[in-house]
């Protein structure tokens, strides 16, 4: 089962995006994560920090991203799988603002499963969540890391001081519900419960203002350019990330016509169906109003426009809209383009 | 359920967004009237199962307040007549008399009836009543990762009016290990690792599956620096390891756990070996050696030090468990007994009160008693007439205090009830004259046996073979090779004559595998002149199975097993007995004549 879900994930990195990966069980993406999260030994273990940390497989040679931290200040590092094989690895790379960093096992021999972490979306408020790390240095040999179950309660932009010191990264986290930032948990992975890469738990920091303690992740596409770069040796620290969204779908490409957007958040109502598109043939209609594309909340017309935009081509994805009071669930396809 | 789950997950973001949207639409399109979403069946089903669950065990769920009215936890009912289990860091700091809530609104009284300070549980009885709900244990083993838990408990003790706080989460990890406090105590080996909030005050309580069986019993967490709330990490004894234990802890005995006389280390290459093996343990006697390759423990594969030690740490002192390990390359299996963890000195708990030692992530408090800053803590429960913890006079007489013993009362209970079954197979009282045994070995020699009050004597293929007994006796192997039969034989006699008055001292230890692979039996242990004997007892039927004879402590006892009872002047009598010595079958003696003679008679 395992294997053929492997299998499955080759085939999809291989031909692209022809077919949604069949959402896993609860009990499947356990299964399918554990064996993809490492524990990590290093330096520290004096003065309360944790000498002890987590890293997930991002290469089946053994590139393990983790949070980057003062376990890394050793060097090597322990990596202990978790079927209790126990390797050296060296860091590769960092990026101290996005607090990431890749190390590597060294004289690995065979290949290790490892998570892709291209095909990483970003998920919606309200998502149910698995995150997995070897918080408290519980789990020890053979035995796998933690597992805890949550929701994520909001995507907001981070503003939080480790200490005294404000921390590096200001981008968008995830807040989940559940106490996932504990001791050795940075550089945890955040999984959905059906099996789709979240993001990356981050250290112990505190909300700035209320000086709480937050649960947070870093989602995965704000970090995969830079692990792909550090892995790939080309790793430039200032490049920026690229600003402009893509375009490639329309409403109208669907047979949609939307109301006009006329405000900052125009509720993405349609407004017309053409007939005879996919959109008439799945059963759309006139005064339906959008809320959901591919489980990701849509709170404006303007954000239907950037999710359609951003699919590819030959993309299956699944809307959600309400109609009356009713919500209907509807599968569409984005036409084949051939001339791009 | 993958699909029942996504539909949930759905459903719960929708219904969590839906008004929000609602109220951001109708601002701008006029308004309609809001209606109720229809909710997926599967999402109402599941709801309406946890309610079922939590409506069925809540009744079970003890909240436990010192007679005092200090310290505190909860614990869980595990059978009508009032047995119910706890941590032993609960009801150290609670006393022997407790008063336990249940979600009934009652306030019932409770006596202390055995404690296993190593594994953090103790055994108590609520009082006044034969009909209590009671949870049904789980098998912890079947639990895996990603498994639903309800913590169910008093944390900070909030309800005062007993209804259980429930907390929902899931299974973290399971054969977790989690150190000992100081000197081995509060380990916690083999334990589930759970995600469901447990706070203070939710110690002793239960964590039931998600369809309801108690899996664990909730007693710690890990903490650091947020204080003392719950961080993510709980950790619940297995009920599996307290199965092990119930039959001991309602000996109303201080329960130890046990060693196996060796330690163990990792290899290189991942496999565990024994590093270091006590020459005077069993295991040592059956043939383990160091730098012997650990295979299997308990049937269990041995492929770490951790795992090593959660076996090890399930099982009471003094169980046999198989044990397979590698020795020059040949693999052997033996079935060592399990020596104690701790001496008799370390285990004495009657110095009141009883702190619980501190863990090293933080214990669970024992109750309320923490956090002084907080204003809104509830008050505890005054308790109408038992401001000071006086025992309630009409259950007073239930504890009876003894060194060894957190409450020997029940275990009088204990032994009367099994020399009673005794005493159902026949009256012997009035035989205690000679007894002669004649037959057949079962390698056919002839054999005659006479056993009397002042010796045991045995003639077998020509040879004969006398234990001299009486004050200055010296009990020895005789016949040589059997770990003293004679001995064990005249002891046999007494019992059967006078139950337990002959012997120096009788208790019931508890239950445990007969041989280290039979069915539970009943122990029962009696101390006679410088030996211990075992009395093994069918749990069903209350036969007597066989006994064990220990010339000394550490010595490999003679092994006697009775296969079969037949009628003999109206009592039952066996057949035969099967005598086996440090894992071998020595002789079985099949008994063909049998003379039980009364006082006087001459022979």
């Amino acid at each position: 089962m395992k294997r053929l879900r492997i299998a499955l994930l080759l085939m999809l990195c291989c031909f692209g995006r022809e077919a949604d990966v069949a959402a896993m069980s609860t009990r499947e993406t356990i299964e399918y994560t554990l064996p993809r999260v490492v524990k990590l030994f290093g330096a520290g273990g004096l003065r309360g920090l944790a000498g002890y940390g987590t890293g997930f497989l991002v290469s089946k040679d053994g590139h393990i991203a983790t949070a980057w931290s003062h376990i890394l200040d050793a060097d090597r590092v322990t990596v202990v799988l978790n079927d209790g094989r126990r390797y050296e690895a060296k860091l590769v790379g960092a990026e101290p603002q996005l607090d990431i960093a890749v190390i590597k096992i060294e004289d690995l021999t065979g290949e290790l499963p490892f998570f892709e972490i291209s095909s990483a979306k970003s998920v919606a408020v309200g998502q149910r969540v698995l995150a997995f790390s070897n918080m408290f240095n519980v789990a020890a040999g053979d035995e796998p890391v933690s597992v805890l179950h949550g929701v994520v309660s909001a995507k907001t932009d981070l503003a939080a001081r480790r200490g005294a010191f404000q921390i590096p990264y200001d981008g968008p986290v995830y807040i989940m519900d559940a106490i996932t930032n504990n001791p050795g948990a940075a550089g945890g992975i955040v999984m959905t419960r059906t099996g789709e890469l979240v993001g990356v738990i981050g250290k112990e920091v505190r909300n700035s203002l209320s000086n709480t303690w937050v649960n947070y992740a870093v989602p995965i596409p704000e970090l995969t350019k830079t692990i792909e770069a550090i892995i790939a040796g080309t790793y430039v620290e200032d490049e920026k990330p690229d600003e402009d969204a893509p375009e490639r779908y329309r409403p109208l490409d669907f047979g949609l016509v939307m109301i006009p957007d006329v405000v900052f958040r125009t509720p993405a109502y349609i407004e017309n169906v053409l007939p005879g598109t996919a959109a008439a043939d799945q059963g759309l209609q006139a005064d339906d109003l959008v809320l959901f594309v591919n489980n990701e909340l849509v709170q404006s017309a303007r954000e239907l426009k950037r999710a359609l935009g951003a699919l590819e081509s030959g993309d299956r994805f699944e809307m959600i809209v309400r109609r009356k009071n009713r919500l209907i669930t509807i599968q569409l396809t984005a036409p084949k383009k051939t001339d791009q | 359920m993958p699909a029942t789950e996504m539909e949930q997950g759905r459903i719960a973001i929708v219904k969590r967004l839906g008004s929000f949207i609602f109220l951001m639409s109708a601002s701008i399109l006029g308004c309609f009237p809001l209606n109720s979403y229809a909710v997926d069946q599967s999402v109402l089903d599941a709801q309406q199962r946890r309610i079922d669950v939590i409506e069925r065990v809540s009744k079970t769920v003890v909240a436990i307040f010192g007679a005092s009215g200090g310290g505190g936890g909860s614990g869980v009912l595990i059978s009508p007549d009032g047995y119910a289990l706890t941590n032993f860091h609960v009801t150290s700091g609670a006393g022997d008399f407790m008063k336990c809530g249940l979600n009934d609104g009652r306030l019932y009284d409770a006596v202390i009836v055995g404690i296993d300070p190593t594994g953090d549980v103790a055994l108590i009885k609520l009082l006044g009543r034969d009909d209590f709900p009671a949870a049904t244990l789980g098998d912890s083993d079947t639990v895996q990762v990603g498994d639903w838990a309800y913590a169910m408990g008093n944390p900070f003790l909030l309800a005062t009016d007993f209804r259980p706080t429930i907390t929902y989460g899931i299974v973290s990890g399971v054969h977790r290990y989690q150190e000992p406090a100081s000197n081995n105590f509060l380990e916690y080996t083999d334990c589930i690792q759970v995600d469901s909030s447990i706070n203070p005050g939710n110690s002793g309580g239960p964590l039931f599956s998600d369809d309801g069986q108690v899996i664990g019993i909730n007693g710690r967490g890990s903490f650091e620096k947020r204080g003392r709330v719950n961080s993510g990490a709980g950790y619940a004894i297995s009920i599996n390891q307290i199965k092990h234990f119930l039959e001991h802890l309602k000996s109303g005995r201080i329960v130890d756990h046990a060693t196996l006389g060796a330690t163990v280390t990792t290899r290189t290459d991942g496999s565990v070996m024994v590093a270091d093996i006590l020459e005077d343990s069993e295991a040592y006697k059956l043939g383990l050696r160091s730098g012997d390759e650990l295979i299997s423990f308990a049937g269990r594969p041995i492929r770490s030090v951790n795992q090593f030690k959660n076996v090890l740490g399930i099982y009471p002192k003094g169980w046999k468990l198989p044990l397979t390990f590698r020795q020059d390359e040949k693999r052997r299996t033996i079935h060592p007994r399990l020596r104690a963890l701790h001496r008799a000195s370390e285990m004495v708990f009657d110095k009141k009160p009883v702190e619980p030692p501190q863990q090293p992530d933080g214990p669970k408090p024992d109750g309320p008693k923490e956090d002084p800053k907080n204003p809104e803590k509830p008050e505890m429960p005054q308790i109408p007439g038992h401001e000071k913890p006086k025992p309630p006079a009409e259950y007073a007489h239930m504890l009876v205090k003894k060194t060894g013993f957190a409450n020997y009362y029940f275990n009088e209970q204990e032994q009367e009830r099994l020399l009673k079954s005794l005493r159902a197979t026949g009256d012997f009282s009035s035989l205690a004259g000679p007894w002669t045994m004649s037959g057949k070995t079962g390698d056919g020699q002839e054999f005659k046996v006479v056993v009397e009050d002042q010796s045991v004597e045995l003639q077998q293929g020509g040879e004969k073979f006398v234990q001299k007994l009486g004050l200055d006796a010296s009990p020895s192997d005789q016949p040589p090779g059997s770990g003293g039969l004679l001995t064990g034989l005249a002891a046999y006699r007494l019992l059967l004559t006078g139950g337990k008055k002959p012997f120096s001292d009788t208790y019931y230890l508890g239950a445990e595998p007969l041989d280290g692979n039979g069915p539970r039996v009943d122990v029962l242990v009696s101390k006679w002149i410088t030996t211990d004997i075992r009395w093994y007892f069918d749990q069903q039927d209350g036969r007597l199975l066989g006994f064990d004879t220990f010339l000394s402590e550490d010595s490999l006892p003679c092994e006697v097993r009775i296969p079969e009872l037949r009628d003999v002047d109206g009592r039952q009598f066996p057949t035969g007995f099967e005598v086996r010595h440090g894992g071998e079958v020595v002789t079985t003696y099949e008994v063909s004549n049998v003379d039980l003679a009364t006082t006087g008679s001459e022979k």
